[in-house]
């Protein structure tokens, strides 16, 4: 078996049929993390726990009774996921050190399962922003900078000006995740996804990301960023495993006051061939300023290549699009706000040295554990939620979240089953250019073709497309009806099957599969 | 001078009596080891998420149900954002936007003079009650510069019940409380103990001439007592009538009660007005109670409250009692309101009159002259006497019978109270109390006396 083989189909097989060995995965996959290093797509490696998980699954594969699906597999977490003895960071000062006493229900439901948690993944500082580049560990760099696609198309004004400062960000805010899933170094990974954070570095990284619909999967133990639009993300290098991962996850949790009452029924994708009775809608307005002509036209031709299969493929409209950064500006910031005022110093994380008055070390305390962007954000948001200013803010934007939402609504009931929109508004840009803008504007700019679908709950997932003219990943997003995920996962392993995304080659995992790595091919095993 | 009409207006916390706390499941207890109860929730970790329990919202819905309100089928929660030392999410979810109850009223009586001879009956208006969580406790220790923060109260339910300014002096607030009081104990929903902090009371003080719009109120809190709680208003509407009429101005704050001084000071760390960031609570879905019209067939009955089945339920609130009481025994209603005043003094009074043949109209003498001012004078419960129903009621019946004399009977209650043991009749036998029914011992009796008189 080799990394980068598909769950179900092969992996699983290779484990139950001893072909390789829980531990060896592991093994392997923690030499790739080591070799790998220059990524920073892992913050914390949690090589002893993760051997000890590897060795019980082991066990169990040898008296013939594993877990299911998913013992033995080699999974990654987002740093803002509270994990039991393993440092939970969120990237930031604020929790530098922190150990968490539980388990996300996430986590703790992978663990169940027997999957081996190789350690917790880098991300934009308390995932705000939408490049992973504002973390106090540092960028994570995107895999595709080292591929070979990447390199041919590229070029470097000098030999030691390339790749130190050509490589591109994986985007964000989940992108150690994306990264790690992408380099081969995990089979999945969880990320979390409040304004497109698992979708934007799935694009960018070329892997598969899902956001499930808000309530599907338990939010308990994700640290939150915005209570109301959060999701767990699921990050895999196909749509099977992606289905896999949800059916491992998803189901009402006691824990998660807003996780649905109804029985949920992890199912195996249908191997989808007739298109004919299925409605893709193309919202207009996600022809977005600043889409990339490169991206527009693959747009395009994804259309067709549904309209020549025989379905049914019409332009809609979705009007109150661009109200949404606004709006989720504001909505966000006020629930941030909210949300970062338990970090005092008092309880956990960082404490100020300041002691003259419990306020003074309130105000140190989180002057020197909170970076920039958040800070900002906490300063925008309580200026919102001043009573003087609720309705004008607060107030209007619920209001006109409803209408976003609404838009959707009257799109899938006029007979529409799927949207078909990009994901992201170019390739990844290289790190020296992104961050010429500030956070702020960047992640403004980025989110406006991923956030309507948290504003209004539904599920959407990101299927990797096709190599841009500068050889990096290009993405398409499908959103789906509430619920709906196993007709949204249908269609985008239709379309990942149509478009045969190629494999990325990267030398280290050429070096560490060696033997196994054959050929190429694309990421969709059939 | 121009009359001043006082205002007072009360906001009253009752801790919620259950076994765990309002979203976690911790557990409530009263002077554990300090953050012994502390969940993870509760010491707001980053990640945890609020659990609403079931036994608060009964709770809320049997208090309003008992205080004439209207349950709002629909109720919200709410952030209530400022920084303090003992409140660890930097936010307090309560309900700010719809509470789960609204409009009720609580009636309650005082007497209308200071003989004690007559009770008049008034009203105040609920204006709503809201579940919402507790804070930890801070304790400053000046000495060595720090605070201590204690979380076990963290997160414990609490009902605020928002009185309308119907109240005008201490003597009605002490009273509308005590039957608050009453009537929560009787549902079982809080235990209303206000030493134990279960029961806390902020009163909103103003005065203003008739006619004239309300006056600039103040906010007295720190009242530990319900009868601090009439010093602390009527010093305060004193306060402020002085201020007025010296030409000076009552301000818009907020003062603690000092009973060790009897008045009112200004709190130390109150600086203007807070700006509570309100905002809707975004992990906890709008609270819906069903009644026995709109419950849906097929629903999970744990999984909903129904309001109706929850009235149906509801044991007699202290005016039913005192009604019964005065209907089934022929006591005044001052009485019945003095026996429901004392934890268990009912129930002796009940067991007293279930033992002996004396009319009730005469033990209720003795159980509220001789018997409460004995409790009173050695500050007893009714639990804690040394003289329980059946001794008394043996007494009662030694007295019903002539056997002895009330004055001798006194004297034998008075035996009894040193809690030796002995039986009233033992007591009568050893003192020679025993009334002499035979006429001639009685004349011999009476001669030696005066026979003697006539030896002087």
């Amino acid at each position: 078996a080799a990394l980068k083989d598909g769950l179900r189909s092969q992996v699983s097989a290779a484990l139950k049929e001893g072909r390789v060995t829980p531990t060896e995965l592991c093994q392997r996959c923690l030499a790739l993390i080591r070799s790998t290093k220059f990524l920073n797509a892992y913050i914390t490696v949690a090589e002893e726990t993760a051997l000890k998980q590897a060795e019980e699954s082991e066990e169990r594969y040898k008296r013939g009774q594993p877990l299911g699906i998913l013992d033995g597999i080699p999974i990654a977490v987002k740093d803002n996921f509270n994990t039991a003895g393993i440092e939970t960071t969120c990237a930031s000062n604020m929790l530098k050190g922190y150990i968490s006493p539980y388990n996300a229900t996430v986590v703790q439901k992978l663990l169940d399962q027997g999957a081996v948690l190789l350690g917790k993944t880098n991300l934009d500082e308390f995932a705000m922003g939408s490049g992973s580049t504002d973390g106090v560990f540092g960028p994570v760099r995107n895999p595709w900078s080292y591929s070979k696609q990447y390199k041919e198309k590229s070029v470097p004004k000098s030999h030691s000006e390339d790749e130190e400062s050509n490589w591109v960000i994986t985007g964000g805010s989940s992108g150690g995740s994306a990264a790690a899933v992408s380099s081969f170094t995990c089979f999945a990974a969880i990320g979390s996804d409040t304004g497109g954070s698992t979708r934007n570095p799935a694009a960018h990284c070329g892997v598969v990301g899902l956001k499930p619909t808000y309530g599907l999967i338990s939010r308990h133990g994700l640290i939150p960023l915005v209570n109301s639009m959060d999701v767990p993300g699921i990050l895999t290098r196909c749509v099977d495993d992606a289905a896999v991962l949800l059916g491992s996850l998803a189901g009402h949790d006691p824990k998660d006051s807003t996780t649905i009452q109804d029985d949920f029924k992890p199912f195996e994708l249908p191997n989808l061939t007739d298109v004919s009775k299925l409605s893709v809608g193309i919202p207009k307005e996600y022809h977005a300023p600043g889409l990339s002509s490169e991206i527009l036209a693959l747009w395009s031709k994804a259309a067709d290549l549904f309209k020549n299969a025989g379905a049914k493929v019409v332009e809609v409209s979705l009007p109150h699009t661009h109200y949404s950064i606004v709006c989720y500006h504001v909505l966000c910031t006020a629930e941030v706000a909210s949300n970062m005022a338990r970090f005092d110093g008092l309880e956990y994380g960082h404490r100020s040295a300041m002691k003259d008055s419990t306020e003074s070390m309130y105000a140190a305390t989180r002057r020197e554990g909170f970076n920039d962007v958040v800070r900002g954000r906490i300063l925008s948001g309580n200026y919102f939620l001043l009573k003087r200013n609720y309705e004008k803010y607060f107030v209007k934007a619920q209001k006109v979240r409803r209408l976003i939402a609404d838009d959707f609504v009257k799109v899938f009931r006029s007979g529409v089953d799927i949207l078909l929109t990009p994901t992201t508004l170019s390739d990844a840009a290289p790190y020296t250019e992104f961050i010429q803008e500030d956070n702020r504007t960047r992640s403004a700019q980025d989110d406006i073709l991923t956030q309507a679908a948290n504003m209004a709950g539904l599920p959407a997932i990101n299927v990797p497309t096709a190599l841009s003219e500068r050889g990096l990943p290009v993405g398409l997003q499908f959103i789906g009806r509430s619920f709906q995920e196993k007709q949204l996962l249908t269609v985008a392993k239709w379309f990942e099957k149509q478009v045969q995304f190629p494999v990325i080659q990267l030398e280290e995992v050429k070096r560490h599969d060696s033997g196994v790595f054959q050929h190429q091919k694309s990421a969709s095993f059939s | 001078l121009a009359p001043w009409i006082p205002v007072v207006g009360l906001e009253i916390h009752a801790q919620i009596s259950s076994n765990s706390k309002l979203f976690s499941g911790s557990q409530v207890q009263f002077a554990a080891p300090p953050n012994s109860l502390v969940s993870f929730f509760d010491a707001s970790l980053p990640g945890t998420l609020p659990v609403l329990n079931r036994r608060c919202v009964e709770a809320a819905v049997m208090t309003g149900l008992a205080l004439n309100c209207s349950i709002n089928k629909k109720s919200l929660f709410d952030r209530k954002h400022y920084f303090y030392a003992d409140l660890p999410a930097g936010y307090q979810i309560t309900q700010q936007r719809v509470p789960i109850a609204v409009n009720g009223s609580l009636s309650y009586s005082l007497y209308i003079d200071n003989k004690m001879s007559q009770m008049v009956t008034k009203t105040v208006r609920i204006k709503q009650i809201q579940l919402e969580q507790d804070s930890g406790k801070s304790l400053h220790d000046d000495a060595r510069s720090q605070t201590l923060v204690d979380l076990n109260r963290a997160g414990v339910g609490l009902m605020e019940v928002v009185m309308e300014p119907d109240l005008c002096c201490g003597e009605e607030a002490a009273a509308a409380v005590r039957e608050l009081q009453l009537i929560l104990q009787t549902l079982g929903s809080s235990q209303a103990v206000m030493a134990e902090g279960q029961l806390r009371v902020d009163a909103n003080v103003s005065v203003h001439h008739p006619g004239e719009p309300y006056g600039v109120r103040t906010e007295v809190k720190n009242i530990n007592s319900i009868r601090f709680l009439a010093k602390a208003v009527d010093y305060e509407i004193q306060r402020q009538i002085e201020e007025l009429e010296n030409g000076g101005t009552v301000l818009n704050e907020t003062r603690a009660f000092d009973s060790k001084l009897g008045c009112t000071v200004p709190m130390r760390d109150k600086e203007g007005k807070q700006d509570y960031r309100f905002m809707p609570e975004p992990n906890l879905p709008p609270l819906i109670l069903y009644d026995a019209k709109s419950l849906p067939a097929n629903m999970n009955h744990q999984q909903v409250i129904n309001i109706d089945w929850i009235h149906e339920r509801l044991p007699d609130l202290p005016s039913v009692k005192r009604e019964k009481l005065v209907e089934q025994y022929g006591i005044l209603p001052e009485h019945s309101f003095t026996l429901l005043n004392e934890d268990g003094l009912a129930e002796f009074f009940e067991s007293v009159v279930k033992q002996t043949q004396m009319k009730p109209k005469k033990v209720i003498g003795w159980i509220l002259n001789d018997l409460l001012s004995y409790l009173k004078q050695h500050s007893l419960t009714v639990k804690e006497s040394p003289v329980s129903s059946f001794l008394l009621a043996d007494l009662l019946k030694l007295l019903e019978k002539k056997e002895i004399s009330s004055t001798a009977a006194k004297r034998v209650l008075a035996e009894l109270w040193k809690g030796e043991g002995k039986t009233p009749l033992e007591i009568v036998k050893e003192q020679k109390l025993e009334l002499l029914q035979d006429q001639k011992e009685l004349e011999q009796i009476c001669q030696a006396v005066i026979d003697g008189q006539q030896n002087e």
